[in-house]
């Protein structure tokens, strides 16, 4: 998709976008290089959930690309991943108590909002507890 | 006035960056993976996922390093039938390790990511109304996260065990680099081979070699003489002729493999001797040497 100043008959650039990660829609907003008029696309529910559901960013990508980043922000059910070095960590904790020490991180960061369980999770979950 | 084609961009956004960035990532992955191979059926309960399952660990059994990709994204089963179910997905430098099952064999599963809880696959979607407009776009986009982000290292066999239906396979073959061959599974029964036609043909069209067609539950052995016996009303040589495919095997009908499947241990691994666990060795010995032809050919 792109967009024309018809006075100008010029392409227009992006601006910004305004788009919340969990919102039902997204707006970009494009200008003229030429004479600065402003337009904004504002995109329906479907046409956002569409553009979600193919892993581009209108506006382009503000980030690396995460692993399975799709599919952790947008499968509601899913299970939080772990990073190595904190599966690592969990494994050093005897094992009798490795699922409640589990449920207690996850909790956690789901709470948080973190999309992965990382060793500066533990930490945290660590110093909340006193220890 | 200009048109679309007179712009050169799209403004900023670079989706066709963005793709093309996405596509070199899944290239640079998949370039370690010898062997891509689509295990599909024209249609569903013909046992694709158990003989994908059994494939892949004859294959294993040949001393073949293998990776095992289900991409049911909604009726994930890979996992249990490997016996990798609970296993966790864990994220490292180079991406997502895989699960690893019985003799090493690397599994990347849905059923891996969804809470055991034994809900369905739910996308967080804040337009829910008429799903069926995104549901295939976000479906296609897990797929190819799942073939870019895991770290396969070096496979000889990555196998692919698509869901049902023939339109499976065009979709999976428009997100690889390339896929270097296809099995079809079915059984002998009138309208599966009406169905696994429609497969075949998708093949053909696509250019993909296609290396045979299994007939699983091609007959169950009489527990009195041993002798096999037809389970459906057989279509016989005529039928099979038809497909215009050749037969790469005939696995029997035997209730151990269904019972392996649950137990998330290979029917092939523990029962290598009876019938249907040769059946499965001899496609994997075909398979292996068709892969061995291939190089040589290269």
């Amino acid at each position: 998709m792109k967009f024309l100043c018809v006075a100008c008959d010029e392409a227009m650039k992006f601006v910004e976008v305004a788009d919340t990660a969990h919102g039902d829609t997204f707006s970009a907003v494009f200008g003229c290089p030429r004479c600065g008029r402003r337009i904004a696309l504002l995109a329906n529910p479907w046409e956002t959930q569409l553009v979600r559901s193919l892993g581009v960013a209108v506006g382009g990508r503000t980030t690396p690309h995460a692993p399975f980043e799709l599919v952790r922000e947008r499968l509601a059910n899913s299970r939080l991943m772990w990073t190595e070095e904190a599966e690592q960590r969990l494994a050093r904790i005897p094992e009798f108590v490795r699922p409640m020490v589990r449920d207690g991180v996850e909790r956690h960061a789901r709470e948080r909002g973190y999309r992965e369980v990382t060793s500066e999770v533990m930490d945290e979950v660590r110093s909340s507890m006193g220890m | 006035m200009k048109t679309y084609r007179d712009i050169v961009g799209d403004g900023g956004s670079d989706i066709a960056g963005q793709v093309a960035r996405r596509q070199a990532r899944m290239r640079a992955r998949m370039a370690a993976v010898a062997s891509t191979l689509a295990v599909m059926s024209g249609k569903g309960g013909v046992g694709k996922s158990a003989v994908t399952a059994n494939l892949a660990a004859a294959l294993a059994m040949r001393g073949h390093r293998i990776g095992v990709l289900d991409a049911d994204i909604n009726g994930p089963c890979m996992a249990r039938m490997l016996g990798v179910e609970g296993q966790a997905l864990t994220l490292g430098a180079g991406g997502v390790t895989p699960a690893v099952g019985p003799l090493g064999m690397k599994v990347v599963s849905m059923d891996l990511l969804l809470a055991p809880d034994a809900a369905p696959v739910e996308w967080d979607a804040p337009a829910p109304p008429q799903p069926h407009v995104w549901r295939g776009a976000i479906e296609a986009a897990a797929l190819q996260e799942f073939f870019t982000d895991t770290v396969w290292g070096t496979l000889d066999f990555l196998l692919v065990d698509l869901p049902p239906g023939p339109e499976r396979f065009p979709g999976l073959h428009s997100l690889l680099p390339r896929c270097d061959g296809a099995i079809v599974v079915t059984i002998p029964s009138g309208m599966a081979l009406l169905t696994v036609k429609r497969s075949i043909a998708s093949a053909h069209s696509l250019k993909v070699k296609l290396l045979g067609v299994v007939e699983n539950m091609s007959s169950y052995l009489c527990p009195r003489c041993g002798a096999p016996q037809p389970l459906f009303r057989d279509e016989g040589d005529a039928g099979r002729q038809a497909l215009g495919a050749s037969i790469l095997g005939r696995i029997p009908f035997d209730p151990r493999i269904a019972r392996c499947c649950d137990q998330g241990v290979p029917f092939v691994l523990a029962h290598r001797q009876t019938q249907a666990g040769r059946a499965f060795m001899d496609i994997a010995a075909q398979v292996s040497g068709l892969r061995i032809a291939q190089e040589e050919g290269r």
